[in-house]
């Protein structure tokens, strides 16, 4: 019978809509949302305002964004893999996703350094500062969805990621995709507003 | 779908039956009930420690000439050695009290204790969605606050910027002893604070739109769980930019960047920081900052309309008004920040825009505040303590409504901005009336949450020394504030145009001290109550909503049996041809013929009044 998995037993309530964990990553997934839409904002409020420098993005941004893209289509060839109970390729669509997941990490670290060759530091004028903090924070996001993906990795090796048992590599994949996704929106308004 | 086999604790038993440690009873627990209660004590705890520094404060205001040697075995070296509060301290303490009030108190005691509590009774669940997520919230709510309550004993103080925290006093260390180390666990206390409202918020949402039990659809919801809902949403929506702000403002302090800070001259040397922008800073504050105020005041305008509902012995007036207005509100509280910053040197244009939305808000506060007096209207009113306090919320929030009016326009704020005019308009609407909800709340709730009635006749006092109290200390300042007396000043002595109001300022500060005082009457009646008070009736005030068909203490699951099945909405007072004054939202329509509605007629031959199906082992 349906149940939710709410850590009581809940009998039989009709749950309505949705999973409630689902639901409640989902709600997560607009808090993170909010974060990012203010301090974007906050970006087109200080530039407005004058007295902004500009600045070339680092060309490691495009490895990087191709890198997470990838990350994407590989954690969803997991979740496909899952719903057939392949669990050969379970393992290494989402092994690809965590290697995927750290090279763009590091990638976005190497940015930073391609920043600080054109002399753009934290620490100086909001126009740079604002680079590392979106990057930053971004890269922090990923690595709470990194975890995540480790923990369903593991639970693959434990033969608990099945088409029986889908639900939390839906919600890993649904994080994956909005980190991903957060991103391209991050580059995008950085090159839109330059 | 089949989910079962992820992580659930295999705990399929809820039952009273089941033994519980005294750590997993009362202090890890997971029962929304126990949290809920844990959320009112450190509440409680909060608001004596906020008011208490209030009354600190206003002793410096209202006899600035007083020796206030005798506080040095609390305050210590925050005495002067002329006897006399250190003025860099009163900053702090108007700071600290004013963040303790609005977030601890009003936030996480209001919300914290009544969406817990009334989320899954009201809603006919066994609990909330995930009583783990609860207890973290709780405990992180805990950190928060023992932080917090560390940094009032730090050798610099307390931060001292305002609860507001503006940039740049609050982003320089150097700048008052209050921007040091007690900034700094000021934001550290709230980072933890936010997790952990997101964490309750998301809880709240997800339990209301998944766990209601069969029948309960949102149009039978009691206001309560709509007002609670309401506010969770606009939490999650808000202090995510809480966060955003705070975090830059951890970057300028502790990392030097400049979002916030430029071209500064301190001690007659200039910082590096260029190109920064402490407006910035105030849009992002405000834009949390608005909306919270509404998170303050939404549960408590939720727990009158129940309160009063019951009370009258009517429906409530304009049930779907009421809804109505909650939305408008809480999309209205996203549009309206700037009017915190009308004298900032925005673009008056841009002025008007936020005045006419600032105003519009008037609106649907007007339609709530009308609604509880019609429903008050030719009532069979019952005036318990819980009544009282909530019709002396609608007092609260209309006076204080009010002068809102005259701050929402850009052109009288010029005046008013930062003066007690506006610490009067923001006491009476939020800070009271929010309070006296709170207090409703706790006299309507207690008798589900201990099992024991409350004393009528303390509550009785404990109501007129806090309604008239309150009217005392505030409606002076309105004065005070017209004429131009800028708030979070240490002393006015110094200026001849307000040696005027001298004995004014001495009388708010002992209404201030008898306000107070009276709340230990509630202190006492509470704690006594929790032991020695009458034990309750299962309903004691004829209620239709389903916590009161619970047992007298009802264990974890609330419900011994099935969980109940809701027929109608939860405001049958007073229905004309019914038995009682009141029919429980339980009670099927097929057997209540005598009172129907024709349409309800017509629901009642549908109506498949089978109990909802046993738990399945
Ligand atoms: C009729 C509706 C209202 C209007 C038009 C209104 C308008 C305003 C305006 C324009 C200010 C800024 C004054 C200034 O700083 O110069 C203000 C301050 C404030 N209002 Fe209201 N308000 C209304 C209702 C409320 C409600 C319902 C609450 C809370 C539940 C509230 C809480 C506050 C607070 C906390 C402040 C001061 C914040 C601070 O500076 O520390 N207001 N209000
Ligand atoms: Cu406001």
């Amino acid at each position: 019978m349906t149940r939710s998995s709410a850590d009581i037993h809940l009998g039989k309530v009709r749950v309505k809509s949705m999973h409630p964990k689902k639901f409640a990553m989902w709600l997560f997934i607009i808090s993170v949302t909010m974060i990012f839409a203010s301090l974007t904002s906050a970006y087109i409020v200080k530039k407005s305002e004058g007295n902004w420098a500009l600045i070339d993005f680092p060309s490691l941004f495009n490895v990087t964004s191709v890198m997470i893209v990838l990350s994407s289509i590989s954690i969803h060839f997991a979740y496909l893999a899952a719903k057939r109970n392949n669990l050969f390729n379970i393992r290494l669509g989402l092994t690809l996703t965590a290697v995927l997941a750290v090279a763009f990490s590091v990638g976005q670290f190497f940015s930073w350094g391609q920043l600080v060759e054109q002399e753009v530091f934290f620490v100086g004028n909001p126009a740079g500062s604002f680079i590392y903090v979106f990057t930053g924070l971004h890269v922090v996001h990923l690595v709470g969805g990194l975890i995540f993906l480790l923990v369903v990795l593991v639970n693959s090796f434990r033969y608990k990621v099945h088409s029986k048992s889908l639900a939390q590599i839906e919600m890993c994949v649904t994080y994956w995709h909005f980190l991903g996704g957060l991103w391209l929106y991050l580059y995008l308004f950085l090159i839109l507003n330059n | 779908m089949s989910v079962a086999d992820i992580h659930i604790g295999e705990e399929v038993h809820h039952d009273e039956h089941h033994e519980q440690s005294f750590i997993q009873k009362y202090i890890f627990s997971t029962d929304h009930k126990m949290i809920a209660k844990q959320y009112l004590i450190s509440g409680i705890f909060w608001a004596l420690i906020g008011g208490g520094l209030s009354i600190i404060f206003r002793l410096q205001l209202g006899f600035p000439d007083m020796s206030l040697e005798w506080l040095r075995p609390i305050l210590g070296k925050w005495i002067t050695s002329a006897g006399k509060l250190d003025s860099e301290f009163y900053l702090a303490l108007v700071t600290m009290h004013g963040t303790i009030m609005v977030f601890f108190v009003l936030t996480a005691g209001l919300s914290g204790t009544f969406s817990n509590f009334l989320i899954p009774l009201q809603i006919g669940a066994r609990d909330m969605a995930s009583g783990f997520m609860n207890m973290l919230s709780y405990w992180l709510f805990f950190i928060s606050s023992t932080i917090m309550f560390v940094s009032l004993f730090l050798e610099t103080g307390p931060a001292g910027g305002g609860w507001t925290v503006y940039p740049p006093l609050s982003a320089l260390p150097q700048a008052i002893s209050g921007s040091g180390l007690g900034m700094t666990l000021w934001l550290v206390a709230m980072v933890f604070f936010i997790a952990s409202t997101l964490l309750g918020g998301i809880n709240y949402i997800t339990t209301v739109i998944n766990l209601r039990t069969e029948g309960m659809s949102f149009s039978r919801l009691p206001l309560t769980v709509w007002a609670f809902f309401i506010t969770a949403v606009i939490g999650l929506l808000s202090f995510p930019v809480l966060v955003a702000a705070a975090l830059l403002l951890v970057f300028d302090r502790s990392f030097g960047t400049s979002f916030y800070l430029s071209e500064i001259y301190i001690g007659g040397e200039a910082l590096p920081n260029m190109g920064g922008s402490p407006i910035l800073y105030q849009h992002l504050f405000w834009f949390l900052g608005h909306p919270e105020v509404y998170i303050v005041l939404l549960p408590a305008l939720g727990i009158t309309s129940e309160i009063i509902a019951t009370n009258s012995r009517k429906p409530i007036f304009g049930y779907t008004a009421m809804i109505m207005s909650m939305l408008a509100i809480a999309f209205l509280s996203f549009i309206v920040w700037a009017h915190h910053m009308f004298v900032t040197g925005m673009n008056p244009f841009l002025g008007s825009i936020f005045m006419f939305l600032t105003l519009i808000i008037a609106v649907p506060s007007a339609v709530k505040a009308f609604n509880y007096i019609t429903t008050l209207w030719k009532g069979n009113i019952h005036f318990t303590p819980a009544m009282l306090f909530s019709i002396g919320l609608v007092s609260f929030f209309i006076s204080g409504g009010l002068t809102g009016i005259f701050l929402g326009n850009s052109a009288l704020d010029i005046n008013l901005h930062d003066t007690y005019f506006v610490v009067a308009h923001f006491h009476l609407v939020m800070g009271s009336a929010s309070f006296f909800g709170m207090l409703a709340g706790v006299y309507h709730w207690f008798p589900k949450m201990f099992g024991r009635m409350m004393d009528e006749k303390l509550g009785y006092i404990h109501f007129w020394f806090s309604f008239v109290g309150i009217y005392l200390v505030f409606f002076p300042l309105h004065y005070v504030g017209i004429a131009g007396f800028p708030r979070r000043y240490y002393s006015w002595t110094n200026f001849d145009a307000f040696n005027s109001f001298t004995d004014l300022n001495a009388f708010v500060s002992i209404a201030a001290i008898l306000t107070f005082s009276a709340q230990f009457v509630f202190l006492f009646n509470f704690f006594y109550s929790i032991f020695k008070g009458r034990k309750a009736p299962q309903n004691p005030w004829g209620s239709t909503t389903l916590e009161w068909t619970t047992p007298r203490i009802p264990g974890h699951g609330n419900w011994e049996g099935d969980i109940p099945k809701v027929y109608r909405w939860a405001y049958d007072y007073s229905k004309p041809g019914a038995k009682d004054d009141f029919i429980p939202q339980t009670v099927p329509y097929s057997h209540t013929p005598e009172s129907n509605l024709p349409f309800e007629n017509e629901l009642a031959k549908t109506e498949d009044v089978s109990p909802v199906a046993q738990d399945a082992k």
